[in-house]
């Protein structure tokens, strides 16, 4: 069963550009993504679209459709009705290269600004010991394909591009989280998170949540106990009392 | 993954976090190309929201009809002044009668809910537009968030959650309470008793199920394995965590509810169903 869907698609680069229609063939079972290359192999053969394994495991052809950010393989065209235009636009966060195709650098240069994991020294056999509970917490956010899209609809850089310089995004604050709760790990990055990766813009207000194409729960089980932590080290007074006063083991 | 290379230092400038000018992004218009009714939840949110901001107002102003032997409604409850209508709380002070007891206590669930990670969620969406709604364009034009005074304070969330328990005890013993009838004497039931009941045990549920309680039993440790205990807190209360947003609606009918009923009775709109 085919049917012929309206399809809107920006297209420009940085000096301008504009959403462009186009009617296109659409087969059964197919994804956004099929469209769009149905779109570059028939009518527009010079269409920008950035795309790699088509398995929503790679995150590269993450986009906005109708809206929402998305990745263009895993959205289904079934989802949508037959007489629904489908409009699909590159992420808007991030400068523009061409089409559909962003310049992610930023997320690349936060990345690498955050202290590298540096385990404890080898216990006496040589080896690095811990328990799958411990490490439970922080393997959910492994699950992370870096698609970007959790940083693209975070209103905090969204609309104000200016917060680039002072916040790192949902996908970093996780990764900081990950590292603040791994087992192994020595180093305290939470006067950093705060400070310097900007967790307090964050007002949990869940939209990174909600597009990771993984399930990731960033806010709930990444984003919220880090600021508890940070809560811990610098606004609970008694919790800092308490380190002080027992000496505690910091684990 | 995550690239772990030698961290640079000193702020960054606008655009992709170097020194360059931005790039620039696609130019597209429109505030948000989203197709549903993305306005619906957030305008459910106000109306609900000022619906029980006034009702509670009302109620907690009005310092009438919020006792009918044996019920207190938990807006008054607990009832520290001289002027209050029954004895279900130590008399700490009298205040001036034109102040509601009310007023006194309200700000500690006020204060643990309007900091509750929930509860910031859907005002910053609703009321302050900060997002509306996924990927549609809030209407500020600076933001800092929760980085300055006065939402740095949000951050206090904690003690208003253990202030919240010490209410959650007196809120139950009001219920055990119930369980006299009007003379005092106990082995008594009505509808009004399962109301608090009720009542007391969603307020359970929701200051159980916060986040910085789910920090606070075990959230903040890093080794699991070395403190199993605390790592089976740590997983009831995570359990409860996932529900965290209905228990924090249904608990707040729930306060709303019993108020309401302890209303009809002590205005004799209705009277009480007692089952034993
Ligand atoms: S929860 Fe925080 S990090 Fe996630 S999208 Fe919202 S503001 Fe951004
Ligand atoms: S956390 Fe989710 S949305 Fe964000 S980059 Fe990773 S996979 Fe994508
Ligand atoms: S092409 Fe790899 S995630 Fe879509
Ligand atoms: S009560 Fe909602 S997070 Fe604490």
């Amino acid at each position: 069963m085919s049917y012929d869907a309206t399809f809107r698609v920006w297209r420009g680069d940085a000096a301008g550009g504009d959403l462009q229609t186009f009617t296109v063939e659409v087969n059964e079972g197919e994804v956004v993504l099929d469209v769009i290359h149905r779109l570059q192999a028939t009518q527009v053969g010079d269409l920008a679209v950035r795309w790699n394994c088509k398995a929503g495991k790679c995150g590269s052809c993450s986009a906005e459709i109708n809206g929402r950010p998305r990745l263009m393989c895993m959205t289904r065209m079934s989802t949508f009705g037959e007489d629904e235009t489908v409009t699909v636009t590159p992420m808007r966060t991030f400068p523009v290269v061409r089409d559909l195709v962003t310049d992610v650098s930023y997320n690349y240069e936060k990345a690498a600004q955050i202290p590298a994991f540096t385990p404890r020294p080898r216990e006496a056999d040589g080896s690095h010991r811990m328990q799958q509970v411990d490490v439970e917490r922080s393997q959910e956010f492994r699950k992370c394909i870096e698609c970007f899209l959790c940083q693209d609809t975070c209103h905090v850089i969204r609309d104000h591009e200016e917060n680039k310089a002072v916040f790192a995004g949902p996908r970093f604050l996780i990764r900081l989280a990950e590292l603040d709760m791994h087992p192994l790990d020595v180093v305290d990055r939470k006067h950093e998170a705060q400070d310097e990766f900007g967790l307090g813009y964050c007002n949990i207000t869940k939209c990174c949540s909600e597009v990771c194409p993984e399930g990731i729960h960033l806010t709930d089980n990444g984003i919220i106990p880090l600021k508890e932590r940070v809560v811990d080290r610098r606004y609970d007074p008694l919790t800092w009392l308490g380190s002080k006063i027992r000496r505690r083991r910091p684990d | 993954m995550t690239a772990t290379a030698p961290r640079r230092t000193g702020a960054v400038t606008p655009g992709r976090g170097t020194t360059e000018t931005p790039p620039r992004r696609a130019a597209i218009a429109a505030r948000t190309l989203r197709t549903d009714r993305w306005w619906l939840q957030p305008l459910v949110t106000v109306v609900v929201l000022v619906l029980f901001i006034a009702y509670s107002t009302v109620r907690a102003f009005q310092n009438a009809h919020y006792f009918s032997e044996p019920y207190i409604s938990p807006f008054y409850s607990p009832c520290i002044t001289t002027d209050c209508e029954g004895d279900t709380f130590p008399e700490l002070f009298t205040g001036p009668s034109w102040i509601s007891p009310a007023i006194y206590i309200l700000v500690i669930p006020l204060g643990f809910r309007l900091t509750c990670y929930y509860y910031r969620k859907a005002y910053y969406r609703s009321f302050w537009q900060s997002p509306p709604a996924c990927a549609v364009a809030e209407p500020h034009r600076r933001y800092t968030g929760e980085t300055r005074l006065p939402l740095l304070g949000q951050n206090l969330h904690r003690y208003f959650f253990y202030a919240g328990l010490v209410f959650n005890v007196i809120l139950t013993y009001d219920a055990v309470l119930a369980f006299r009838d009007e003379t005092g004497a106990w082995g008594h039931m009505g509808l009004g008793t399962l109301v608090l009941l009720a009542n007391a045990a969603l307020l359970w549920l929701y200051s159980v199920s916060c986040h910085s309680c789910r920090h606070i039993v075990g959230g903040r440790l890093n080794s699991f394995s070395r403190h199993p205990l605390r790592y089976r807190f740590w997983t009831v209360v995570s359990r409860l965590n996932a529900h965290h947003m209905k228990f924090a609606w249904v608990s707040l009918f729930g306060v709303a509810f019993a108020d309401f009923y302890v209303l009809l009775l002590a205005t004799d709109t209705i009277s009480d169903l007692r089952f034993f």
